[in-house]
């Protein structure tokens, strides 16, 4: 009941925005859009330059989430795991200007290249500097779902596979794979939908308007061109083929359960072996060195003069609060829709209604394809009797970022209140446990970590992001990547530079201290 | 007295089964893997909704109450414990679902945790604990529920044969204590010609 | 640990009240300004002449940023009479026929004479607050051979960033420079500029902050861009190139809505824009000219001066500019 009530909520304030601006601008006929070829082309190279970001992606987290399962200690692990959960939140600006460093025609790679005798050759724009920036982003992400996974295998199955003697190609054939291939379409249909939906990114390292996305389109018809007709129907568009896609990537997931148990990868048979550790090693260096780089340069800009002046001054400070009281607020209003919807959601699973666990996969989804800008002037129309709209700025950021977390915190969860339910549902039921008891003493124990990265990545999803409604206008508010691009838009690019890594370094802290503080078992025990 | 009266379609298992266990006296479902024996328990629990199902005990039709609601406990091949609780969690946790014990409970829990001879144990989280000392705090539980109708699905298997003896011969006094009333599920005689007073066979049909 | 979340969270809906209330204000009577977020910054001129106004007005003046100008239009556009601004402040002359024909503008009966524009300005709906021209801005330590017109540009090798015309004014703002210089040529002219262009960004910060990283060698800017370098950081390195065929010129400008809710609080904003006050902050403010004679900042007679403007007419822009872009699109996406 309550899953649903989150779950209308939702879907119903998305539904409503869309509804208002399609009533204010009626599409008309949306074949008709496909005849002018422009749109068709358009449609062609996202799909291509999408489909290719994803493959990427969910390709090199697989060896990479294996390769950091086998190699549990090695000095930095945590740290660069930790360091990859920033790379998401990254502002795009900031994220163009890390690559460009790294990758671009004055960056690293080329003076190295350069230093070593060769000409400089390697130029990222065009579809690579697209699809560098898309894995940038989203191997990441993929990984760390993908470790959570592999790390959940229970003791008894490495004991099991040590003494059947299962070299490393048998273990990721049939223990790993089988695992992995049950979430991959989960998290390759949300790389799929940023990666679709994608704009500065696509444009900044794409060399030109060729690899223009739908979402291009759609703000050149509602901003340059002020035909919201065409705006709407473009986003229908980009709606029904994201949905559409998602629903193929979810009919071949299987049925899935991990048991929510200790690490216990030490007792892997395949860590001794001798060339499997030489390709982790590799795997681990150049995959390791490809996402801290950019965070590395963009730690380095910083290191100016600026530095020691901004972080007194009182916009930064008020910035950082603002940020903060977003982050968590949104964070928390994420974590809130997200239970009752997970929870319901391995309900209908464990009945076997697909139908409606589809419904609420896609439902709670369409938030990331539905363009900012028509859900930006949805809402507006929504609210626009609203005296003051300008003063809710705070509270509409707050909203949305929770809502574009809320595909993140699902992806999490699901899995691990889905394997939960399975060892405690029938116990509970049986004994009469039920309602907040339930979650507390059956699940809580078992799901406290996912909650932890859940809510420690909702909170620094929504800290990077400006939210649509900057779009609109608000008063008085700044946050700080608000606060970033000001900077850049009035030449100061050397203390953007330190805001931009101070930005990272908050979202790091942020990061490690709610995972800490919610995912830690010590204080569980305590309470007893 | 509890009453039967089965029908599960699933798949390719197709079970029609009617049948009653006087009060107080034991009856096995015996029969192959497979057979659906776990069906037969889970539908008399209220786990599994059957095709058709008629169930009563002492006379109160049992067939729309919640698992928890029905006059019964049921053990499990696995999964019978918290593995995040304790000993004494898990035993509590079946008297008052949010934990919050009466004196009188209290005394209850250290009674049935003596009583199946793991005193002392409180403490300890059942990872900590053999397969047969875990099965035992699950009957332990069973026992501090006080509820007439007992319901084993193989709670034996993976015990040795010392450790199976223990238990039968724990259930056994468990029974005539309380008077209560068992409805097992295995497929070795021994439980049959120990525990119970009828043999019930399961044959699915196809 | 849940619970020690849910002690927390009544703080932060404190917190968020206590903003909700922060933001209102005493009871005097106040302006609304919708303009774009550079205006308004800490960086841009707001401040300065949101104190300079409330000075001798005994008003409050409250700026409402977007995103873009374009987003300041659209954003009255939707709100269409009930909106609750006296005053759009920043649409620029590529915007001027769209708002015009949304019916929601005023007339605004300013004695306009003390304008010193590069062309000549008479309407009675718009007041020019500053004005700038597009350039290709470089650094003269790491390009040495400048050239003087567009078609050397394209002849040469030099690489360039320009932005987007869909969702930047500069990009817009070459796009119709182009135009008013090779007419019929343009998409021709595209085609040859084609192999030049490192990149095509959606924000001018993008492109600049990219040339500023030595992704490329000149970058689609203003030609005051270097007075920043020369006023803020003392770096004369970054020089506009000056082209012979003349440069785009964007006019920003101001207007009053029908429906003001304080008609004579924006009236009187209006003939501010005009003032010295108002002016001066301009300059150094939002890097760009200003429209009266006030003094300028030495600086800005190192920049280049142009020897031709370059401004469309505002209808022809308005009726053809999708025709272009679709030339742009074209040319560039081989």
């Amino acid at each position: 009941m309550l899953g649903w009530i989150a779950f209308s909520s939702l879907a119903g304030t998305i539904l409503l925005a869309l509804g208002g601006l399609a009533s204010q601008a009626p599409p008309g006929d949306l074949s008709q859009i496909f005849v002018d070829g422009e749109i068709s082309r358009i449609v062609r190279h996202t799909v291509l330059q999408a489909g290719l970001s994803t493959l990427i992606s969910i390709s090199l987290a697989i060896p990479f989430a294996r390769a950091l399962a086998r190699r549990q200690k090695f000095w930095g692990r945590a740290l660069l795991i930790r360091l990859s959960s920033i790379s998401l939140i990254i502002p795009t600006m900031v994220a163009v200007f890390g690559i460009a460093a790294v990758f671009g025609h004055n960056g690293g790679v080329n003076q190295a290249l350069n230093a070593l005798g060769f000409e400089r050759i390697f130029s990222i724009y065009g579809l690579k500097g697209i699809l560098i920036a898309h894995v940038f982003f989203n191997l990441p992400l993929a990984t760390r779902v993908f470790l959570s996974v592999i790390e959940s295998l229970p003791g008894e199955t490495w004991r099991l596979a040590r003494q059947l003697g299962l070299g490393p190609v048998s273990i990721f054939r049939y223990i790993e794979w089988p695992l992995l291939r049950s979430v991959i379409p989960n998290i390759a249909g949300l790389v799929f939908m940023l990666c679709f939906t994608s704009f500065a990114i696509v444009l900044a390292l794409g060399g030109g308007p060729k690899w223009s996305t739908l979402e291009v389109a759609i703000y050149q018809a509602m901003r340059f061109d002020f035909d919201l007709n065409r705006g709407v129907e473009l986003a229908f568009i980009q709606i029904g083929i994201c949905l559409l896609l998602v629903v193929l990537f979810s009919s071949t997931r299987k049925g899935f359960s991990f048991q929510a148990t200790q690490n216990r990868s030490e007792l892997r048979p395949d860590t001794n072996h001798s060339i499997a550790r030489i390709v982790d090693i590799l795997i681990i260096t150049l995959l390791g060195a490809y996402i801290v780089s950019p965070l590395l340069a963009v730690f380095l800009k910083a290191m100016n003069p600026a530095l020691l002046q901004i972080i007194v001054r009182a916009d930064f400070i008020q910035a950082t609060l603002s940020s903060l009281i977003i982050s968590l607020s949104a964070a928390i209003l994420a974590l809130s829709l997200s239970l009752p919807i997970a929870f319901l959601y391995t309900d209908l699973q464990r009945k076997g209604a697909a139908r409606k666990s589809m419904l609420l996969d896609i439902g709670s989804a369409l938030i990331l394809v539905v363009p900012p800008l028509s859900l930006g002037m949805g809402l507006f129309l929504l609210l626009r009797s609203m005296a003051g709209l300008s003063q809710l700025g705070l509270y509409l950021v707050i909203l949305i970022n929770a809502m574009l977390a809320v595909p993140f915190v699902l992806r999490i969860l699901q899995p691990a209140i889905y394997a939960s339910s399975q060892q405690v549902d029938r116990l509970s039921a049986s004994l009469g446990i039920r309602g907040w008891d339930r979650f507390k003493l059956a699940y809580w124990p078992n799901i406290r970590k996912p909650v932890g990265f859940a809510l420690a990545l909702a909170a620094t999803l929504s800290m990077g992001d400006m939210g649509v409604i900057a779009l609109f206008g608000t008063q008085d508010l700044s946050t700080l990547p608000l606060l970033i691009y000001r900077l850049f838009g009035a030449y100061r690019m050397e203390e953007a530079a330190v805001v931009a890594m101070l930005l990272c370094l908050l979202c790091f802290a942020l990061f490690w201290f709610i995972e800490h503080l919610i995912g830690d078992e010590k204080s569980s025990d305590a309470q007893s | 007295m509890l009453k039967a009266e089965i029908k599960i379609r699933y798949d390719t298992l197709k079970i029609d089964c009617s049948f009653s266990v006087p009060a107080g006296t034991g009856a096995a479902l015996m029969g192959s893997s497979g057979s659906g024996k776990s069906s037969i328990l889970s539908v008399v629990s209220g786990f599994y909704q059957a095709h058709h199902s008629e169930i009563y005990f002492q006379g109160q039709r049992l067939d729309a109450l919640e698992p928890a609601e029905r006059p019964l406990t049921i053990l499990f091949q696995d999964h019978n414990l918290f593995s995040h609780l304790n000993v004494w969690k898990n035993i509590a946790i079946g008297l008052s679902p949010n934990l919050k014990l009466s004196a009188k409970q209290h005394r209850l829990v250290e009674e049935s945790l003596d009583w199946v001879g793991l005193s002392g144990m409180q403490g300890r989280k059942p990872g900590t604990l053999s397969g047969g000392q875990q099965q035992r705090v699950a009957l332990a539980r069973c026992l501090a529920r006080d509820k007439p109708l007992l319901l084993l699905d193989e709670p034996f298997a993976g015990l040795d044969e010392k450790r199976q003896q223990e238990m039968r011969d724990l259930i056994n006094r468990l029974m005539q204590e309380k008077n209560l009333t068992l409805l097992l599920a295995t497929h070795q005689a021994e439980d049959a010609r120990q525990l119970c007073d009828q043999v019930i066979e399961v044959e699915a049909s196809i | 640990m849940l619970p020690h979340v849910n002690k927390l969270s009544p703080y932060f809906g404190l917190i968020l009240l206590g903003l909700s209330f922060a933001v209102h204000s005493g009871d005097k009577p106040v302006l609304t300004v919708y303009t774009y977020d550079s205006f308004s910054s800490d960086w841009g001129p707001g401040p300065k002449i949101k104190s300079a106004f409330e000075a001798q007005c005994d008003c409050e003046l409250k700026f409402i940023a977007t995103d873009s100008s374009t987003g300041i239009l659209s954003r009255v556009q939707l709100e269409g009479e009930n909106s609750p601004a006296d005053i759009v402040l920043g649409l620029d002359t590529t915007l001027l026929s769209r708002a015009r024909a949304s019916g929601l503008l005023a007339t605004h009966g300013i004695d306009t004479s003390a304008l010193k524009l590069p062309v000549p300005w008479q309407d009675d709906t718009f007041v020019p607050f500053d004005y700038g021209y597009f350039a290709f801005v470089y650094d003269q330590n790491r390009l040495t051979e400048v050239p003087g017109n567009l078609d050397a540009l394209a002849a040469s090798s030099i690489r360039i960033i320009i932005e987007d015309p869909r969702s930047s004014t500069p990009g817009l703002g070459l796009l119709l420079w182009l135009q008013a210089v090779k007419g019929d040529q343009a998409a021709a002219y595209w085609s040859e500029l084609a192999d030049n262009i490192v990149t095509v960004t959606k924000s001018w910060s993008e492109a600049y902050g990219l040339f500023l990283e030595g992704e490329s060698d000149m970058v689609l800017s203003y030609t005051t861009s270097p007075a920043y370098h020369l006023i803020a950081e003392q770096k004369s390195q970054y020089h506009a190139a000056a082209f012979a065929e003349g440069h785009g010129l964007q006019i920003e400008v101001a207007a009053k809505l029908k429906n003001s809710p304080s008609p004579e609080l924006a009236d009187a904003f209006m003939a501010f824009i005009l003032s010295d006050e108002f002016q001066a902050v301009i300059p150094t403010g939002n890097w760009m000219y200003p429209v009266t004679d006030v003094p300028l900042p030495a600086e800005f007679s190192q920049l280049v001066q142009p020897e031709r403007s370059l401004l469309l007419n505002a209808d022809e822009v308005d009726a053809s500019k999708k025709t272009w872009l679709a030339e742009f699109n074209r040319a560039l996406s081989k």
